[in-house]
């Protein structure tokens, strides 16, 4: 029987088939949902660590017990776990380990598009791409049996095109195997004691590792050459492959399942049967710079962009350009490119939703003038006209060190950190302690909604519940902060704008390091909605002091503003903002 | 077995991902090879979202190519016309007659097109489109959470075939207490295809 999967669900199945017993994550897209799909399965542990590093440490941890474990994030995430990474690829480990990373070519939810393949030449471990579902079940099979042979943990690449489409996937009618009886830990200093004495032993077994398993993909299945006809031969892996089979139906492949390191054998043998060979893969030259050090002629880069997503469509016009031969573009193209082009539709950015707590924060801070260091979640859409708001983002936790560095530097402007409860448990803590620690005057502002809004609602430690709905204590925000040692907390709602101003006033005027727990649960979340106001159009003067909040509800009308009442929150924010009084509620 | 490619476009909270689920299963019902990409991770906050659903004997890439849509179903009106790139001159195209304004135009910095500017664009390209009044249709029915079943309901009479293979999925994956208004919903869409 076939079951429609996500590639995500697709992993998580293939771990739960093959006796994984624990799996960490911190959500992520594309990655998210492969820890939320595994978490469902009978006899496993499964949990949300506060960010990438954790996790990594967890699923090491429970592969040094023997057990099989499973470990998620999204492409930047493994720049946050990397240094566990490469201990780990140092130690080995006792039972399998695979390590998902699920990049995000074009940057669909994302601040950058690094390659990941990057990472296994990087950290000397292997690494393999499935194309579909049913190889990305497969392939986590494969990866921990790898991993046990060649005591080295695996990576395995997604992409979003993979994560988020779903494809047939063979259900199973075997049980996965019952859990081991719990062994006795492992002593073993010289192996899982990184001292430079142990590590300078370690190093010559990883690089003869390396070559064990070059040899190892020679005749691994996953790796194979699909004849065709010889005038191209196609070098391609993960979504790229299905793209490429996708315009060119007669080509002879070479599909690499293990995209490090490279089988050089069967590249050479597969290089001499096609006249031309052309690698089809996505952001960086990865095969093909390896395929050039290998002397052989290759193209790529040449006709690619080693920027964005590839799709039939791109390939098929980089190709006809390069004037390699591919069947030509759909007929009635240049008929809709002329089409589209008559008339303008504006774009319809992500925003801020309606009843949104973040939303009060943004139009205080805009009052305020202040300059916001800001970081990642939701709330960086406090950056998007017309509330226009926060002035950095980068990466998870940047905001209060940015800030901190910024009050050092010393500017005339007045400025915030802002971060997200969920950003903060992830990489804001140290920062946090910073600015106590080195006595800077920075304000940074939690905006606690209670939940990891922006991947679609995951739990974290300050939720007091676990990925598998289990109670927890729930971290507190401001018990937090006083406990590093803050004198000056406040909390405030956001929804109450003129007390979080005043607050901030007097944050801002002090010379101490301090926090503001700006506090409103998720609307979309809670589900909580109250009666949305109305506009008076008689008392309505147009002046659109409401619509600078940006709030989707609100339409310009011919001469005044209305609620579209299906759309409103009813948090009343527009009451607070209209100069004359002319929105209310019944 | 000839392959059909689809296209559904919308906004985020309208049903857009339930809808293309239940093509996505009905392909599967029917016997096809199918697979589905989807962009929705800034959905829930009022962004694009849009779904490819790809019918074939043998499917290789999730993504349908620019020119080779056989069927695009907008949920909104301005959405639809975002994907004309996509039409060729036997596309079938369905769209919501409905109008969610993006920030910029509420904030009058963008102007939204007109209704009838959208339409000469998609005849332009493709020659048939139908306009469906779904979230009315929705709204009569006591839901306008059900447009997109009706939407589907229209495209099932397009794509053509039984209409047991459809109303099976439909029931299977929407919530148990929804069913009956959901198979109401899919019937009244393929009647509204039809008149």
């Amino acid at each position: 029987m076939k079951k429609m999967m996500t590639g995500n669900e697709a992993i998580a199945y293939g771990a739960y088939l093959n006796g994984v017993r624990v799996g960490a994550a911190y959500p992520g897209t594309p990655s998210t949902e492969i820890m939320e799909s595994f978490a469902t399965y009978p006899g496993v542990f499964s949990e949300w660590a506060p960010n990438e590093k954790v996790a990594l440490d967890v699923g090491i941890g429970a592969a040094y017990a023997g057990t099989r474990a499973l470990v998620a994030m999204k492409h930047v995430g493994v720049n946050v776990a990397a240094d566990s990474l490469f201990y780990a690829v140092y130690t080995g480990l006792k039972g399998g380990l695979v390590i998902v990373t699920a990049d995000d070519p074009n940057m669909h939810s994302s601040q950058n598009e690094q390659d990941n393949r990057n990472y296994a030449k990087f950290a000397k471990i292997p690494m393999l791409e499935p194309s579909d579902g049913e190889e990305a079940k497969q392939f986590v099979g494969l990866a921990l049996k790898m991993s046990e042979k060649f005591d080295t943990p695996v990576m395995l690449r997604s992409v979003t095109r993979l994560s988020h489409s779903s494809t047939p996937v063979e259900i199973s009618t075997d049980e996965p195997p019952p859990p081991a009886e719990p062994p006795l830990y492992e002593r073993n200093i010289r192996k899982y004691v990184m001292v430079p004495a142990n590590a300078r032993l370690r190093h010559p077994i990883i690089e003869a590792r390396l070559k064990e398993l070059a040899e190892y993909a020679e005749s691994l299945p996953i790796n194979r050459i699909e004849p065709g006809d010889d005038t191209l031969g196609i070098v391609a892996a993960g979504a790229a492959y299905q793209y490429a089979r996708e315009v060119f139906p007669k080509a002879t492949f070479l599909k690499l399942g293990m995209v490090y390191p490279l089988p050089e054998k069967m590249i050479r043998e597969f290089a001499a049967k096609v006249k031309t060979v052309l690698v089809v893969e996505e952001l960086d030259p990865f095969f093909e710079e390896q395929i050039r050090l290998m002397g052989i002629e290759v193209r790529g880069k040449d006709i690619f962009p080693t920027i964005g997503e590839l799709s039939p469509s791109l390939i098929r016009e980089c190709v006809a350009k390069a004037g390699l031969p591919v069947d030509s573009p759909a007929q009635s193209e240049v008929a809709a490119t002329d089409a589209s082009a008559s008339i303008e539709l504006p774009i319809r950015p992500p925003m801020l939703c309606p009843g949104c707590g973040h939303r009060g924060l943004f139009h205080v801070l805009r009052e305020a003038n202040v300059v916001v260091l800001g970081d990642i979640g939701c709330y960086t859409l406090g950056a998007a006209p017309p509330l226009s708001a926060l002035h950095t983002c980068g990466c998870m936790g940047a905001s209060i060190g940015v800030a901190h560095g910024v009050s050092r530097a010393g500017i005339k402007d007045r400025f915030v950190a802002v971060i997200g409860d969920s950003t903060f448990f992830h990489a804001g803590i140290h920062p946090l302690i910073n600015t106590l620690y080195n006595n800077s005057a920075v304000t940074t502002i939690i905006t606690d909604n209670r939940v990891t809004a922006m991947t679609g609602h995951q739990q974290h430690p300050g939720t007091g519940i676990t990925l598998q709905e289990q109670e927890t204590e729930a971290i507190d925000l401001e018990q937090l902060a006083r406990g590093i040692g803050f004198k000056k907390v406040d909390v405030c709602d956001p929804y109450d704008m003129e007390k979080l101003s005043e607050i901030l006033e007097d944050h801002l005027a002090s010379e101490q390091p301090s926090v503001i727990v700006a506090a409103r649960p998720c609307v979309l979340y809670t589900r909580e909605k109250s009666t949305p106001p109305r506009v008076d159009p008689e008392e309505c003067t147009d002046c659109g002091a409401c619509l600078e909040l940006g709030c989707s509800p609100l339409m310009q009308e011919e001469d005044h503003v209305s609620i579209d009442p299906l759309l409103c929150n009813g948090c009343g924010l527009c009451m607070q903002v209209c100069p004359v009084g002319a929105i209310t509620r019944d | 077995m000839k392959k059909i490619d689809f296209i559904l476009a919308g906004v985020g909270g309208q049903g857009t991902i339930l809808a293309s689920n239940i093509l996505t299963e009905v392909g599967l019902e029917l016997g096809y090879d199918v697979k589905k990409a989807e962009v929705l991770g800034m959905a829930q906050r009022g962004g694009t979202v849009e779904s490819h659903v790809r019918w074939g004997e043998k499917v290789y890439s999730p993504l349908v190519e620019e020119g080779e849509v056989d069927f695009l179903v907008g949920f909104e009106m301005l959405e639809a016309g975002r994907w004309s790139l996509y039409l060729k001159k036997d596309s079938t195209v369905i769209v919501n007659r409905y109008r969610i304004p993006p920030p910029a135009v509420n904030l009058g910095k963008a102007v939204y097109p007109k209704e009838e500017e959208i339409e000469s664009m998609l005849k332009t390209i493709a020659e048939q489109v139908f306009w469906v009044d779904a979230m009315k249709i929705a709204q009569d029915l006591g839901n306008p959470a059900v447009a997109g079943v009706i939407l589907l309901g229209v495209l099932s009479s397009r794509v053509g075939g039984s209409s047991d293979a459809w109303l099976k999925v439909v029931e299977r994956l929407v919530p148990a207490k929804f069913q009956e208004l959901n198979r109401k919903a899919f019937l009244a869409g393929q009647e509204a295809a039809s008149t």
